[in-house]
């Protein structure tokens, strides 16, 4: 036991100690950090990330801005996917249920490097994908290098504005850094691949955990309803949803601590490219450390990062606070059922309440 | 009891009447095209690691090879052909010994740390349960740079020991084990306990045989996990000679080996790394399955 704990503790505890100690150094990698000839620098790696301007900054902004687009299409549309295929996977006269069940599931167990090579192969220029939009007379995008932000791609679409990038206004007054426009440009036609690839290889881990739930509600409840002649999308709307609604909690936190530290994909398909559009802070940490050796800066911003995951998963704790009761339990099933996912740290809110009873 | 194991329904009845014939090809249909999306990058894949590189190039979508080549595999295997760079078989032995000692070892572990907790009374465990569900809740991203501090400090940074020690501490997995001892019946130890055995020797002639399903799961888990792994090797090695499929691949990939796009060899080399889990995948089901709802064991 006590080797286990001594593990657990040297490469979990004391490396955030550790990474602690050198956000606050200039840091290049090579000497020991942990002499008094270290290069303590204080707050000045957090300052320059948040607080004055220059490249450190505008980079931290690009990657939070890329990040939280990347978050807010991935994970509603992942977990509305894996609700339905969970629904229609469940129906009893399904025919095929079980390979349909496979089909959906397979690409969440194999590794995330194959499945980005193989998606890297279908988004070409002239890839599989576009040959496939280009039969139904869409002329396709040229993914990996198209930094324009959908957004003004869409408005430009439809002739309100007849230029991808804006000016005036948007382009004059800046945040952390960022001017507005950018802000408000959407993910970038490169990002919608990892958004699209992001939902593919989740959608299946998601849709087991929504069956179990689903095979956990009493037949008699839908049977009940059925009876009563309540029509099917009711019973989907009064019986099955207001079931599921715990469930519903836990995917959503599980995809939005996954998807803030979306890592392996970035490093494979753009490395931050095109224009840093692709860019999260995930990578950027990374690339601060082992790119530029500096450690410093690195391990201040994925001190940042952890303050974002903290903050989603203290909202999702207080808001299920509010529902209570036994909807916590079997915290562990989500937890391996995270295990296909990049492994996010996940149920620390259900398991800390279960230590507590 | 296993509540929550997705059974092939005991009751096939349906609850309500089936949807009218036209609405069920409709549905048919549409999940079928549905199927396909997920399983169609794959048989792309398989489709293009047998085709030239020009073909590949000009015909991504086409399912069957107009002049089918095994090429890229005897490049791979390095049977014919030089490696260009592209050390598959060293990759393919990293991954292999790391994944190997890795699983071994997280069983073991994982089943004993696992059995404390479960049923040793000692002081501070609730403590100890506590401290595993944090580490737990810790981003393994933000963990990188923190990871590469402690292996340069130690100074196994670049070997197998640095690739091969973390991840031998998975707390995950203590938590299935424990959750499974949990769910014996504790007069099965009291009668051993009774004939004499001590802990160590109930746990393993007694508690270890009776937890073949979590033994299971655990050792399919660990497996696809540390063969899957990726960011831990990309902090702890830096040579080539450590690379793994996931950390070899990623660079070939990602365009820091050879040049032009060899799309059929790049396409084969992560076909050939992805075999393994498919096909304990495709053996296991029952357990990956399992895995991902094992926490409903006994509650």
């Amino acid at each position: 036991m006590s080797p286990m704990v001594l593990g657990l503790g040297l490469f979990m505890a004391l490396p955030i100690l550790m990474a602690a100690w050198v956000s606050f150094l200039d840091w290049d990698g090579q000497s020991n950090p942990f002499t008094p000839d270290a290069h303590f620098v204080g707050l000045e790696n957090y300052r320059s990330l948040l607080g004055e301007d220059g490249l450190a900054r505008t980079l931290l902004a690009t990657s939070l801005r890329n990040n939280a687009y990347y978050v807010l299409l991935t994970v509603p549309l992942q977990t509305a996917l894996s609700l339905t295929l969970a629904i229609i996977v469940n129906q009893r006269m399904l025919r095929g249920r079980s390979m349909l069940r496979t089909t959906f599931y397979f690409p969440s167990v194999t590794s995330s490097i194959a499945v980005c090579t193989v998606f890297l192969f279908l988004f070409q220029g002239s890839g599989a994908v576009n040959q496939l939009l280009g039969w139904i007379g869409i002329k396709g995008p040229n993914w990996f290098q198209d930094p324009r932000g959908v957004v003004w791609v869409l408005l430009d679409a439809l002739g309100v504005s007849d230029d991808s990038h804006p000016t005036g206004f948007l382009a004059d007054h800046r945040l952390m850094g960022l001017p507005l426009g950018e802000w408000l440009a959407g993910p970038s036609v490169a990002m919608c691949t990892l958004i699209l690839l992001a939902v593919w290889t989740t959608s299946g881990t998601f849709m087991l955990i929504f069956l179990a739930a689903l095979q956990n509600i009493p037949r008699e409840l839908e049977e009940a309803a059925a009876l009563d002649g309540a029509a099917r999308r009711h019973i989907l709307r009064h019986v099955l949803l207001p079931a599921l609604r715990p469930v519903m909690f836990l995917v959503t936190t599980l995809g939005l601590i996954a998807t803030w530290q979306v890592f392996d994909q970035v490093y494979v398909l753009g490395q931050g490219d095109p224009a840093n559009t692709t860019l999260t802070p995930a990578y950027l940490s990374y690339s601060y450390g082992f790119d530029n050796a500096d450690f410093g800066q690195g391990a201040a911003i994925s001190f940042i990062l952890l303050g974002i995951v903290l903050l989603m998963t203290g909202v999702q704790r207080w808001l299920l606070r509010e529902r209570g009761g036994r909807d916590g339990r079997g915290a562990l099933r989500r937890r391996l059922a995270a295990a296909g996912l990049p492994r996010a740290g996940v149920t620390e809110v259900e398991e800390a309440r279960r230590a507590q009873d | 009891m296993r509540r929550t194991e997705i059974r092939l329904s005991t009751d096939e009845r349906p609850v309500l009447a089936r949807f009218p014939r036209p609405a069920r090809v409709a549905g048919y249909t549409v999940l079928l095209a549905f199927a396909l999306l997920y399983a169609l990058p794959f048989l792309v894949q398989l489709a293009t690691a047998f085709k030239s590189d020009p073909e590949a190039a000009s015909h991504p979508l086409s399912l069957l090879p107009s002049d089918p080549t095994a090429a890229v595999f005897r490049q791979l295997t390095g049977s014919g052909g030089s490696g260009e760079g592209v050390p598959f078989l060293r990759w393919l032995g990293n991954s292999t010994l790391v994944t190997v000692v890795v699983t071994l070892g997280r069983v073991l572990f994982d089943s004993a740390a696992g059995y404390a907790l479960a049923r040793l009374r000692f002081r501070g465990r609730a403590v100890l349960v506590a401290f595993v569900v944090a580490v737990m809740a810790v981003p393994p991203v933000v963990l990188l740079i923190p990871k590469f501090l402690v292996l340069n400090t130690l100074g196994i940074f670049d070997t197998y020991t640095g690739m091969i020690v973390p991840l031998l501490f998975d707390a995950a997995g203590i938590f299935i084990m424990k959750q499974f001892f949990e769910s014996i019946p504790r007069e099965v130890e009291e009668a051993a306990r009774i004939d004499g055995a001590g802990v160590g020797r109930i746990f393993w002639y007694v508690v270890l045989p009776m937890s073949r399903p979590a033994l299971i799961t655990v050792t399919l888990l660990s497996f696809q996990g540390s063969w899957n792994e990726f960011t831990h090797f990309l902090v702890a090695t830096q040579s080539s000679d450590y690379e793994t499929l996931t950390t070899g691949l990623a660079r070939f990939v990602s365009g820091g080996l050879g040049a032009g796009t060899q799309y059929p060899l790049k396409l084969g080399a992560a076909l050939l790394s992805t075999i393994p889990v498919a096909v304990l995948f495709f053996c296991f089901q029952r357990y990956f399955i399992r895995g991902a709802n094992a926490g409903s064991v006994k509650e």
